[in-house]
């Protein structure tokens, strides 16, 4: 591994202005990051440790929702009470993801910028896009068994690994952002975007902007949920396709459905239009490959991965069957109901 | 790998196995490295060095991590315990003596990092049935495939609550 200078961040105004010069980059649990490093994938001139922040609480908030802690560690998310009650589809998708050592000291603001685990993107010696702009997608052509099948671009068609961030998507939540310019709340929805001609940029967080919280709003999906994640192997492994889906039922109809999907695309599928026609409906399965068709409408394969639109579709009726039967996928017990 | 200048190296305390260790080091230095390079620690193992197979697993602060993932200089303060530290020196921690009672390793290189996986486990307590121990200890490979008996000791030891 390169060296690299180190620094400790006093506070946020702290780690914001040193965050915001050239080269250097934020490092909480570095479960990411050290690995890229490792891989000579990026090449930080200076770490700047965030983890001196006081950013570790999960707190409640006066309108009943909940703040994470941008330093909060995936475990202690997945295993907070409240999140168990009130949102456990994020529970869920968290325990689902990376291993007990590695959630033990991944935080959620990493988690949420973690990057692309495309092949070629590790790969320092061959093209890639995101690791360097314009040098050209090895993907495209080559093995694409991970790679997304909805809102890819010719410049690349990686997908955002997390388990975790689709099931922020369909929790509405906000990302709370602190720059040199500023406080932002940004919509879970808008944080990830599509590679589009510049796939270097995974998200809309500008060079220096800190992640504090994500702020999750005052509703509850206790019972109506799911985390369903199809993968090569049963735990451990990232997801070729996962799906998220939590509704209100009310006297056997869904109220309102949302659904989204992970290891398809740049950032968490969902499509709010499509999701109208599962609105005011009783479950059936011919409602959800409706559905299904819509959500994964203009898919597109690239060789290896031209099963995952397929895998998707049952996916998504599989899995609105266990959220509108209550009955949500067990992370340990992984036969699928 | 260029290297224009000599490495800034940072002052940190660290304790392992119960012995405090103050020196200088690279920041880009990991817990791993630093266990079997710097102090020669050596049971606990690099077998990917990605955070892909548990055999550099340890305890941090009693919890359990991934060592080659770890940068030293991020854990000033910390008391790490690897698998020379968890029990008294000529005895077995009950992990150890399970692991050994029903032959949960062949090679054992994946076991120090197995029998430390399982002693966070055990602290964290969200593992009752044998799935939940299945889950819970995916983070630890083993190639060869002794999973059947490693579940086995790690569920003989929750039943006796034994562990600390
Ligand atoms: C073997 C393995 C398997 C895995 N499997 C899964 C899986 O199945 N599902 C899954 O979802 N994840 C998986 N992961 C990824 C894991 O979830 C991430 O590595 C972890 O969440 C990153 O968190 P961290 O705190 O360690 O981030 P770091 O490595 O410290 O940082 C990652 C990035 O986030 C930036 N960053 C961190 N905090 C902030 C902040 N507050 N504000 C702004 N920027 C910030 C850093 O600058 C860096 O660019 C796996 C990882 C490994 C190694
Ligand atoms: S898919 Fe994206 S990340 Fe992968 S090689 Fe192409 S540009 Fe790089
Ligand atoms: S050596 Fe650390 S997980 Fe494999
Ligand atoms: S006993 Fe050989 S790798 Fe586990």
């Amino acid at each position: 591994m390169r060296p690299f200078a180190f620094s400790r961040a006093t506070d946020v105004a702290d780690a914001v202005q040193q965050g915001s010069l050239a080269g250097c980059s934020f490092v909480a649990g570095a479960t990411n990051l050290a690995d890229l490093m490792k891989y000579d994938v990026t090449r930080p001139a200076r770490l700047i440790d965030i983890n001196p922040l006081t950013l570790r609480g999960i707190e409640e908030l006066q309108s009943g929702g909940l703040r994470l802690g941008a330093l909060a560690t995936n475990a202690q998310t997945a295993y907070h009470a409240r999140v168990q009650k009130q949102y456990p589809i994020l529970a869920s998708a968290i325990l689902s993801g990376a291993s007990a050592q590695l959630r033990n000291v991944a935080t959620n603001g990493g988690n949420l910028n973690q990057r692309t685990r495309c092949y070629y993107f590790y790969n320092s010696a061959l093209p890639c896009n995101k690791r360097e702009p314009a040098s050209g997608c090895s993907a495209v052509g080559g093995v694409t068994r991970v790679h997304g099948i909805l809102g890819t671009s010719s410049a690349c068609i990686a997908t955002h690994p997390s388990d975790m961030c689709v099931a922020l998507a369909v929790l509405n939540a906000s990302v709370r952002v602190t720059g040199n310019f500023g406080d932002r709340v940004i919509p879970i929805a808008e944080y990830h975007r599509l590679p589009g001609d510049t796939p270097w940029l995974d998200n809309t967080l500008q060079h220096g902007e800190l992640v504090t919280a994500i702020d999750l709003p005052n509703e509850s999906f206790a019972t109506n949920y799911t985390y369903l994640k199809l993968r090569d192997r049963q735990s451990y492994a990232f997801a070729l396709v996962s799906i998220a889906v939590v509704m209100h039922m009310e006297d056997g109809v869904i109220r309102e459905a949302r659904v989204a999907l992970g290891g398809v695309a740049h950032k968490p599928w969902r499509r709010t239009e499509a999701e109208q026609t599962l609105k005011g409906q009783q479950p059936s399965t011919q409602l959800f490959e409706t559905f299904a068709e819509e959500l994964v409408a203009g898919a597109v394969g690239y060789g290896d991965n031209d099963f995952k639109i397929e895998l998707a579709r049952r996916g998504i009726v599989r899995a609105c069957h266990q959220a509108a039967e209550g009955t949500p996928q067990s992370q340990s017990d992984k036969d699928i109901a | 790998m260029p290297e224009t200048e000599s490495p800034e190296l940072i002052p940190i305390d660290i304790t392992v196995n119960g012995v405090l260790h103050s020196l200088e080091i690279e920041s880009r230095l990991t817990l791993l490295d630093f266990l079997r390079e710097k102090l020669q620690v050596c049971g606990t193992k690099k077998g990917c060095d990605h955070g892909q197979c548990g055999a550099c697993t340890v305890l941090l602060n009693g919890t359990r991590i991934n060592s080659c993932l770890a940068f030293v200089v991020l854990h000033p303060g910390a008391s790490v315990t690897t698998i020379e530290g968890l029990a008294e020196p000529g005895k077995l921690h009950p992990l150890q003596q399970a692991f050994y009672d029903l032959d949960a390793y062949q090679c054992g290189y994946c076991t120090p990092g197995q029998i430390c996986s399982a002693t966070g486990l055990i602290n964290e307590g969200h593992a009752r049935t044998r799935a939940e121990v299945r889950e819970l200890m995916s983070g630890n490979l083993c190639r060869c495939g002794a999973y059947p008996n490693i579940t086995s000791a790690i569920l003989q030891v929750l039943a006796e609550g034994e562990a600390q």
